[in-house]
């Protein structure tokens, strides 16, 4: 059987087909092909002298593309745009070619580059379907990046909430526990210090709780200022902090400057109500005073230390040394005893489902 | 319900009456006033919530309201890829027309959580058509009135289009086509941002 077809059947069904002579020379372009070149442009012209075969790459004459028919054709114009085109080549009966061609990949160039519209693809090409999906799917990637952006931007939130003391601005237990456990996985050296205010309970019975937390806001201002950016500084809760001062693993070189922190804290406060003052007992304990340390055990033996300091009287610095007396309470017995005076409770969490 | 439905009511709730009016719709219907999240779920019953609330605050009959939330997803700037995505259905308004039967699958294309009534449209004669809406989402046809219209405008079609009384399963607009194309309507490149 012979197909004999009108050249506008063959428009319609492959908008971008080319027929060629047998020498090579082009008969016919389709719509969609035409529109990609000024009028005249392809009419009587040596097909491969206006498109450059990439693959196969020996397709350099009429006998070769027939030799290639059936074979996926990759080609190019040789004049700019040098668009790339995808295809594939008949041989026709009468010794001619019949190439049907498609922008394959570079169809979203192409579109704009030759102001393609609906009518320039056939009804059986996908192309619609693909660019149809190409442009939902970034909408839809774009209002999912944004909902992602703002979770992102709650997380963060959310975690620094949790990891902040709201009364100071300082960290807070679940910190302390986050960075001893890893520095205990990295094996960082540091020295804990630990710090309680002397005197605090008098403020805050003699002044009220807002001038006790008036000075827990200072004394923290104070002791930000006497520690370094890798340092992390803790409010383990009610008047008691924590330092760890990373890098640093000589206690004893340690103790002129828990003496100058003591000195810092008991300078007057003003207040608005008048004047009060405060005094701090420091216990200082290094990570490199254990053969191996464990985040539970060195925050005891800190305590253990401070515990101590305490019992030499007020104002005091006291470096931890085996068989120091533990002050008899786990760490998180003490948080819990500390923390057991109300506080302003967290904000609610961020939702992001609204309803009831 | 998907999100994308609920945010597009809150959008245009917001859009059209001002943010003051959303505010008093999420405080009467107990809704987060940041309101909904465009790509999470939610309880079906909450968007019929929104609408009403809105309609009653509003003083609105609710099949309008549904009408200009319909003309508003596919004219306010800043849902220009809505317009764009509907304009794949065709080179002219009937072609358009006849690609709404896809629309539910085009959607479930873009995403595949959404799933919108199922429709199909009947041609009746010529020039006069049915379009058949699923009953699931209460008033589902008014925002397709209110969008096929604002369509046709853009295609520069002349369109008469009414609601017609349902029946169980199935909602019905009857379609009148004046004229499939007589003005120039706005153009639509398949280049993005051309």
């Amino acid at each position: 059987m012979a197909l004999r077809l009108d050249p506008s059947a063959l428009d319609a069904l492959m908008p971008m087909n080319l027929l060629a002579g047998p020498e090579g020379r082009i008969l016919h372009v389709g719509p969609t092909l035409a529109k990609t070149r000024p009028e005249g442009y392809f009419l009587g012209e040596d097909l491969f002298r206006l498109f450059r075969f990439k693959r196969p790459r020996e397709v350099a004459g009429p006998e070769a593309l027939r030799a290639a028919a059936g074979t996926p054709l990759r080609l190019w114009f040789r004049d700019d745009p040098q668009t790339q085109l995808r295809g594939e080549a008949t041989a026709c009966l009468d010794g001619g070619l019949l190439l049907n061609l498609s922008f394959g990949l570079y169809v979203f160039e192409a579109i704009g580059h030759y102001a393609l519209n609906a009518c320039d693809f056939a009804t059986t090409d996908p192309t619609m379907e693909m660019l149809y999906l190409v442009e939902a799917k970034s909408a839809a990637m774009d209002a999912s990046n944004d909902l992602t952006l703002r979770l992102q931007a709650a997380r963060i939130a959310a975690e620094e909430q949790a990891f902040t003391d709201t009364l100071t601005g300082l960290k807070n237990r679940r910190a302390l526990d986050l960075v001893l456990g890893r520095y205990r996985r990295q094996g960082t050296g540091f020295t804990l210090m630990g710090i309680d205010l002397d005197y605090f309970k008098r403020v805050n019975d003699t002044m009220g709780h807002a001038a006790g937390d008036q000075v827990l806001q200072h004394v923290a201002r104070l002791m930000l200022a006497r520690t370094g950016e890798g340092d992390t500084l803790v409010r383990t809760g009610g008047d008691e902090f924590m330092v760890i001062l990373k890098d640093e693993t000589d206690a004893a070189a340690l103790l002129p400057r828990a003496e100058e922190m003591i000195a810092a804290l008991e300078a007057p406060i003003a207040l608005p109500d008048g004047a009060c003052q405060v005094s701090a007992s420091i216990g200082l304990c290094a990570s490199t005073q254990f053969d191996r340390w464990e985040p539970r055990q060195i925050l005891v033996d800190a305590d253990a230390a401070l515990y101590a300091a305490k019992r030499a009287g007020r104002s005091q610095v006291a470096v931890y040394a085996p068989g120091m007396e533990p002050s008899g309470e786990t760490p998180d017995d003490k948080a819990a005893r500390l923390l057991a005076r109300p506080v302003a409770p967290a904000p609610p969490p961020v939702r992001t489902r609204p309803g009831r | 319900m998907h999100g994308l439905i609920n945010k597009s009511i809150q959008c245009f709730l917001r859009d059209t009456y001002g943010a003051g009016l959303w505010a008093r719709v999420a405080q009467r219907a107990d809704l987060d006033p940041a309101g909904f999240e465009a790509m999470l779920l939610y309880d079906d019953a909450l968007a019929g919530q929104v609408l009403e609330v809105a309609a009653e605050l509003l003083a609105k009959p609710r099949d309008c309201l549904l009408e200009d939330l319909g003309t508003y997803l596919v004219s306010h700037p800043n849902l220009e890829p809505v317009r764009r995505l509907l304009r794949f259905g065709g080179a002219r308004f009937a072609d358009f027309l006849h690609s709404l039967d896809e629309l539910p699958d085009r959607a479930r294309l873009a995403v595949p959580e959404l799933d919108l009534p199922r429709l199909e449209l009947v041609q009746i004669d010529e020039a006069t058509f049915r379009l058949d809406c699923e009953r699931r989402l209460p008033g589902f046809e008014h925002v397709l009135v209110g969008l096929m219209r604002t369509m046709a405008d853009d295609y520069g079609a002349l369109v008469i289009m009414e609601c017609l009384p349902p029946d169980e399963a199935l909602a019905h607009v009857s379609i009148r086509l004046i004229d499939n194309g007589f003005a120039s309507g706005r153009s639509f490149e398949l280049a993005a941002g051309s």
